[in-house]
């Protein structure tokens, strides 16, 4: 029945090589209808994955460059006024698309990046007084830069909340490495990429996500893991309920990748450093953001009921 | 469990706390050794630096041992020994090294704890006490769960004493009491400031800057006039010039009462004061604890109070006192030193001559007293070698004592035998607690003249000069700035009702938890309904509580586990975790289902068609919300073929 993810996903690894778990957490998040942030050192192809994704899923792409001096028109849209027609006339910003790079997000002003992150809660945009709905389905992919760099605003921790999850590249391995020096410009292997799933068949995917089930077990299992992060003297502030329920949604879209109708805690695990990595501090180490251990601490740390 | 430095910290707030009280007795140099221990340790602890040497932990402790032997000239005892675990408990935190180190310190603490009962039993060194067992507790449970963070330890520790609260309530209601103080047994004597048994001019007045409490005092029904209540101590007979002491009684023989009327009833709880009198209102006829009668009327137990000491008398307020006295012991009471004190000798001649009986001689006295330019007052000056006479005739100041010694000195010169009784006088209505409370500033000295009819009759020449004193008690006596004890002053009506209610609920502490002895055990058991009360009788009830509790407790533990065992699939599962577990393949606590299986599978390519069988029927049942009737029967019997 996952027939056509199984070849969204075999294409995807075709141009983004030896990171299956990335993919797949990033489809997760899309079938969750969550929002996707990467954060990684340039150059290990965020880009590259955003753009494989839209064209393999067959779905409108833009890509939205943020820079410092960026205001929020220049993602929303503006109203212009026609001389001819004595009208003001809206010009859709590029937020207006079915899946959006938004490229270094941590670049811009907090201004503007609250206005693309409040377009991507909403799915709806505001302005001059009109409301304006979002394509569906709508995708936001952001990549950050490590916010140590020179130049950047780092996402509060209140809007790293609004992505499902966070997930990091890497660098590839050596084998991998060697594919992409040998193979075929990327530019090129994207441009050849076709569709491999109506929007359609996505959406009725995403609805079959909410179906999958959470039986009374698993909820134990999630409630013992965000009460230990609650609980534990590790963590500067336990896991929301927000997180809770988003960690809930991610682990039903991955029990689907794989091709079962019930979540079990494997896919608990599978999603929870993706959901958790950016929503947990540790209290020794402030500075350094390995959320992925820290989660690998936390499975380790929960017993499944 | 891993040691941590959060662990570290924990523990050494446990040793500080626990071993803080103490700082009041040690030597100063042993409280200072430890705080620069700890602080030593604590800076080892933040900055992740390595523990001191072996050789180096061995000398400090060498070198600490023997300064408390030189210190204390000795190994053994109770206050050596509490300076012991104090130090070695400190030194022992710097060999932390493994969970059990951990361990040996957190029973340590708890040890700590009952050594702080030897020095002080009052209500805030069991509250300060509980604060740092629910410390200990904390930290302890820190160390039984790792990461827990302070809240949820707080609770934990919170809720297991709070499940103590009843079995300590058995213990404390139905252990059987020794008889006398547990923590008196190592007769140390400790310095308490009382009434002593000699009295010279300085020393009643010493005892008025002390608001300790003496003694209290709950009258049975009938409450005597303030100027009645004079609580009778040593009663003193020979003066040397200087001082004044009890001497030896020439008589043993018990003293008689007669024509007496107005009894009064009434318990009295005394503060331990390590000398043998008990003190009653005059006169006293009955006591209800054992305790002998000097022929003077002062009562004496048989042992030193070392302990405070609860028991029931009865006085007389009318009365005639040994009418019938021996000559010997009237011989005393006129005997003065020679030599000393011309001048009062001299006009007790005077008055003699002029009174045609005692007792007007008794008034010309107090009249002399009341005249002349007298002034009550804490702070009188110095006295040389005839003493009586400096103060009649030159100084005219003094306290009680003075006027009282005089008195007697003067009555005796005149021919009329008379003694110095000394004691309290007084004393602080509690009305929360309906008792009277006697501190020692209340100290007093009056006394007492014989007469021919009437026996030994009291006088006090302090009512005579300031009758405040007896009438309201020293504080309106004596001017607004003399020095006084902070309580015995009223400094505001909110701060005096606070200390009478603190006194209360001390007093309600003292009579019913330390208070609790052989004699209130059985009669609280006797009114629980409990007959023929032996010390078996009591333990077995005791256990039999203790078993009912523990039953109790065991009970709810077991049914909230079996609230968590009862799940059928789950059953069957840890079934096979077991099997697997047994061949050396555990699961981890963490380890799903599938995960699970893919491993055994990997380590056993045999088995992988059952485990994985297995994995999938159980992850269906529990996850995928399969029916147990229908999937149950089918995976009870994969399990029960399961073989490895």
């Amino acid at each position: 029945m996952a027939h056509p993810l199984h070849a969204v996903i075999a294409q995807t690894e075709q141009v983004i090589l030896g990171k299956p778990r990335q993919i797949r957490l990033a489809l997760t998040c899309l079938l969750a209808r969550g929002h996707l942030l990467i954060e990684d050192l340039p150059g290990v192809g965020k880009t590259t994955l955003a753009h494989v994704l839209a064209k393999t899923l067959g779905l409108q792409f833009q890509r939205i460059q943020f820079t410092s001096d960026m205001l929020p028109a220049d993602i929303l849209g503006v109203s212009i006024y026609q001389r001819d027609s004595g009208e003001f006339k809206f010009h859709a910003g590029p937020i207006f698309a079915q899946m959006i790079l938004a490229d270094e997000v941590n670049r811009a002003t907090p201004k503007t990046q609250s206005a693309l992150l409040e377009a991507m809660e909403e799915q709806q945009v505001t302005s001059e007084g009109e409301t304006r709905p979002l394509p569906t389905p709508f995708f936001v992919i952001a990549t950050q830069n490590p916010t140590n760099q020179i130049g950047t605003f780092p996402l509060p921790e209140s809007q790293l909340d609004r992505f499902l999850m966070r997930i990091q590249l890497g660098y590839p391995d050596a084998q991998a490495e060697r594919g992409l020096l040998a193979g075929i410009e990327r530019r090129d292997l994207i441009a050849n990429l076709k569709p491999q799933m109506e929007t359609a068949e996505l959406m009725a995917l995403q609805k079959q996500v909410r179906q999958v089930l959470v039986s009374p077990a698993l909820l134990d299992y999630a409630q013992a893991i965000l009460r230990h992060t609650r609980e534990s003297a590790r963590y500067v502030h336990g896991l929301s309920p927000r997180a809770g329920l988003s960690l809930l949604a991610a682990a039903r879209a991955w029990a689907l990748l794989d091709g079962r109708n019930a979540a079990i805690p494997e896919d608990i695990q599978a999603v929870l450093p993706g959901v958790a990595s950016h929503r947990l501090q540790s209290v020794q180490d402030v500075h350094t953001s390995d959320g992925d251990k820290l989660a690998r601490e936390l499975i380790e740390a929960v017993a499944i009921p | 469990m891993k040691l941590n430095a959060a662990l570290t910290f924990g523990l050494i707030a446990c040793i500080l706390l626990v071993s803080a009280p103490h700082a009041e007795h040690l030597p100063l140099w042993i409280s200072t050794v430890c705080v620069a221990l700890l602080a030593w340790r604590a800076y080892l602890t933040w900055g992740g630096y390595p523990l001191p040497a072996r050789w180096l932990l061995l000398s400090v402790t060498v070198a600490c041992v023997l300064a408390i032997a030189v210190t204390f000239r000795t190994l053994f005892g109770r206050e050596v020994g509490v300076a012991l675990l104090i130090l070695l408990s400190t030194l022992k935190l710097l060999e932390l090294k493994a969970v059990r180190d951990a361990t040996v310190l957190i029973y340590l603490s708890c040890f700590i704890i009952i050594t702080n009962f030897f020095y002080s039993q009052s209500i805030p060194t069991a509250m300060f006490m509980l604060l740092t067992l629910l410390v200990i507790m904390a930290t302890w449970v820190h160390m039984q769960t790792g990461t827990l963070a302070l809240r949820p330890r707080l609770r934990i520790a919170i809720v297991l004493l709070l499940q103590a609260i009843p079995l300590s309530l058995i213990i404390f209601v139905l252990f059987p009491r020794v008889q006398g103080p547990l923590w008196g047994m190592p007769q140390d004597a400790y310095a308490t400031s009382g009434l002593s048994d000699t009295m010279a001019p300085g020393s009643v007045s010493k005892l008025s800057l002390s608001d300790a409490v003496a003694f209290r005092v709950a009258f049975n029904d009938t409450v005597p006039l303030r100027e009645q209540m004079y609580w009778r101590g040593p009663v003193l007979w020979d003066y040397d010039g200087m001082t004044w002491t009890r001497g030896n009684n020439a008589t043993l023989r018990q003293p008689t009462l007669s024509d007496t009327s107005l009894p009064v009833d009434y318990t009295v709880t005394l503060e331990p004061h390590n000398k043998r009198w008990l003190f009653a209102m005059d006169m006293p006829a009955k006591i209800s604890i054992s305790a002998e009668m000097a022929p003077d009327f002062q009562l004496l137990s048989r042992r030193p109070v070392t302990a405070r000491t609860r028991y029931d008398a009865s006085s007389l307020l009318s009365y005639r006192a040994s009418l019938e006295e021996p000559p010997q012991q009237l011989q005393r009471a006129l005997t003065l030193p020679q030599g000393y004190n011309p001048q009062a000798r001299r006009l007790a001649a005077e008055w003699r001559v002029q009174s045609d009986s005692p007792e007007a001689l008794i008034r010309t006295a107090l009249a002399y007293f009341n005249q002349q330019e007298f002034e009550y007052t804490l702070e009188p000056p110095p006295l040389g070698i005839n003493g009586v006479d400096e103060f009649l005739f030159e100084t005219k100041k003094g306290f009680c004592e003075h006027y009282a010694g005089s008195f007697v000195v003067l009555m005796r010169a005149a021919g009329i035998p008379a003694r110095v009784v000394t004691g309290y006088q007084g004393g602080e209505f509690n009305e929360l607690g309906g008792y009277f409370i006697i501190r020692q500033a209340d100290a007093h000295a009056w006394a007492e003249v014989w007469l021919r009819e009437r026996g030994w009759v009291r006088v006090d020449p302090t009512a005579a000069i300031s009758p405040e004193r007896i009438q309201n008690g020293l504080s309106s006596a004596l001017p607004d700035n003399a020095a006084l004890p902070f309580m015995a002053r009223n400094p505001s009506e909110w701060l005096r009702s606070m200390r009478l209610n603190w006194d209360a609920l001390s007093n309600q502490w003292n009579q019913w938890v330390l208070g609790y002895n052989t004699e209130r055990q059985f009669a609280f058991l006797t009114r629980m309904g409990m007959e023929e009360i032996t010390w078996q009788k009591m333990a077995l009830n005791m256990l039999a509580g203790i078993a009912l509790l523990v039953g109790v407790f065991t009970l709810v533990m077991l049914r909230r586990l079996a609230a968590r065992r009862t799940d059928a699939v789950q059953a069957a599962w840890l079934k096979v975790c077991r099997k697997l577990e047994k061949a050396g393949l555990p699961r981890a606590p963490h380890e799903g289902p599938m995960d699970y299986a893919a491993r055994i599978a990997a380590a056993h390519p045999d088995l992988a068609e059952d485990i994985y069988d297995i994995a999938a029927r159980y992850a269906s049942l529990r996850y995928g919300g399969e029916a147990e009737q229908d999937g149950l029967p089918a995976f009870k019997d994969a399990v029960r073929a399961f073989k490895l």
